[in-house]
């Protein structure tokens, strides 16, 4: 019997939320690590009953958690007495250290803060995490500020992908409200070497090389809170989703703008159309229409919360331009929730099943591709992620 | 014997119930009271003091005898009391971190 699983990140703690294929009847599961943010959980392709979630806080700092039972228990790994050949403790699965090696490293000193000036990379927390799908010990991790790291042995231990950092623009990355973080890492099933990532306020950057070197693809995207609204790097994206079956087709939900790229990434192209506002978090693709996408329009940049107190998320069966909205099941009177960007996303099943949580607690799923939701559960913490697994 | 009260969030990481009791050769300083508990209990590694920089992270304070100890110097001698285990040395979550 089919099955999914919903690992969902809330401000104060993570809860995973399970049913068989009809979606119909939701067992809730949590909170696990009561009290700390949880801003991201993800499964490994490679192996389903294993998880990553990065567990942080304002206190303590970063936390790295693993489960490799499907998130009954969990392990921060390296955390227990095992020793390194030198004899001392492991412990360092939360140790994100810059690389600044004479080698790979320089100049990778400063980059753009707020008011223009240069400020110093100062590691804050992880974002989001993306198991590879074909080696369960290995996972990719994007990190504030902005920086992307990657784990060979199941996270006990993590090494910057410098190139991202030092392939020319970082001084020019500045921080979004949210602050400077690398949120979107896609790896590419059809191609192992090909990755792309996506920061806040940077833009997106594409490797062909397995993450050794790197360039922006911003071309196309136009921001204007920036002197060059074309500039090559400075864009607010906001997320990226791919469908592998159809890859280098990209669907990006910037600052303001959902965009399009058929390339790669190397040229994009607005797709808002009769959007009723452009500004959002999130965006996803059908698992198996890769022309279907979803987004959730948010008023504006100063007023975070869904438009005209309506939730209704919009669907474009043509890969943009011509949206409808979907509303039946959601709340369509004094609604002022946000979905923020890691917090969609859609499962595998022969009716694709479609999932969204918000920062007022509920978690929504569609079982029908969109065409009506229910609330999974009403009253988490403010939702800040949520992943799926297609459990066979 | 040194006594170690963490705030409820490390305990639960460490898997700890109470004081930590800690022995500790040589002078009692911050310092080797923390490098004591970080090889202890190394999932506490990063999460009291900085990886790199070995300094307090922000939102942490130092207490001991009703004192606030933050800004002492990490290689001062701790009190006697505490040293002698009398008195517990306090590790607390700021007001302002949650």
């Amino acid at each position: 019997m089919s099955g999914v699983r919903v690992l969902v990140g809330t401000r104060k703690g993570a809860f995973i939320l399970t049913s068989d294929g009809k979606r119909e009847r939701w067992e809730v599961g949590g909170p696990h690590f009561m009290g700390w943010e949880l801003y991201h959980l993800k499964g490994s392709p490679a192996d389903p009953s294993r998880l990553y979630a990065s567990q942080s806080s304002g206190w303590f700092g970063q936390i790295i958690q693993r489960s490799s039972d499907g998130g009954k228990t969990w392990e921060a790994p390296g955390g227990g007495m095992e020793k390194s050949p030198q004899g001392w403790p492991m412990g360092e699965s939360n140790k994100f250290v810059y690389d600044t090696t004479p080698e790979t490293g320089k100049p990778l000193t400063t980059h753009q803060w707020y008011d223009g000036t240069q400020h110093p990379w100062e590691f804050k927390r992880v974002w989001h995490l993306e198991p590879s799908p074909t080696d369960p010990d290995t996972v990719y991790a994007g990190v504030e500020d902005a920086a992307l790291f990657r784990s060979t042995d199941g996270g006990h231990s993590w090494q910057e992908l410098s190139g991202l950092r030092g392939h020319g623009t970082g001084p020019k990355w500045q921080p979004g409200a949210g602050g400077l973080c690398l949120h979107t890492i896609i790896l590419d099933r059809n191609d192992p070497g090909r990755i792309y990532t996506a920061i806040s306020a940077a833009g997106a950057f594409r490797s062909d090389d397995g993450g050794a070197t790197w360039k922006p693809i911003n071309r196309g995207l136009r921001s204007q809170y920036i002197p060059d609204q074309d500039a090559e790097v400075g864009h607010c994206v906001h997320h990226i989703a791919m469908n592998s079956s159809r890859p280098g087709l990209l669907f990006m939900q910037k600052h303001w703008d959902v965009m399009r790229s058929d390339d790669a990434g190397d040229n994009w192209r607005e797709v808002s159309g009769n959007l009723p506002t452009d500004f959002g978090f999130c965006i996803d693709v059908h698992a198996h229409e890769p022309e279907t996408i979803y987004v959730v329009p948010i008023k504006s940049d100063s007023e975070h919360f869904v438009h005209e107190g309506k939730l209704r998320v919009y669907r474009s069966r043509t890969g943009g331009n011509e949206w409808e909205e979907l509303t039946r099941g959601l709340p369509q009177s004094n609604c002022y929730v946000n979905v923020l960007r890691d917090a969609m996303a859609v499962d595998s099943l022969d009716e694709c099943g479609v999932y969204f949580g918000t920062t007022g607690g509920q978690v929504y799923a569609s079982a029908d591709a969109g065409d009506s939701w229910a609330p999974i559960v009403r009253d988490l913490p403010p939702v800040l992620s949520v992943e799926v697994q297609t459990l066979a | 014997m040194i006594r170690v009260e963490l705030p409820y969030h490390l305990r639960k990481l460490a898997q700890v119930d109470g004081e930590v009791q800690l022995e500790i050769e040589g002078p009692v300083t911050q310092r080797s009271l923390l490098d004591a508990l970080e090889a202890r209990y190394p999932v506490l590694r990063g999460t009291i003091r900085d990886h790199l920089t070995r300094e307090r992270r922000a939102f942490l304070r130092f207490f001991a005898c009703e004192q606030d100890l933050s800004h002492e110097s990490p290689d001062a001698p701790l009190p006697e009391v505490v040293a002698s285990g009398a008195q517990p040395f306090l590790i607390i979550g700021a007001i302002a971190g949650g």
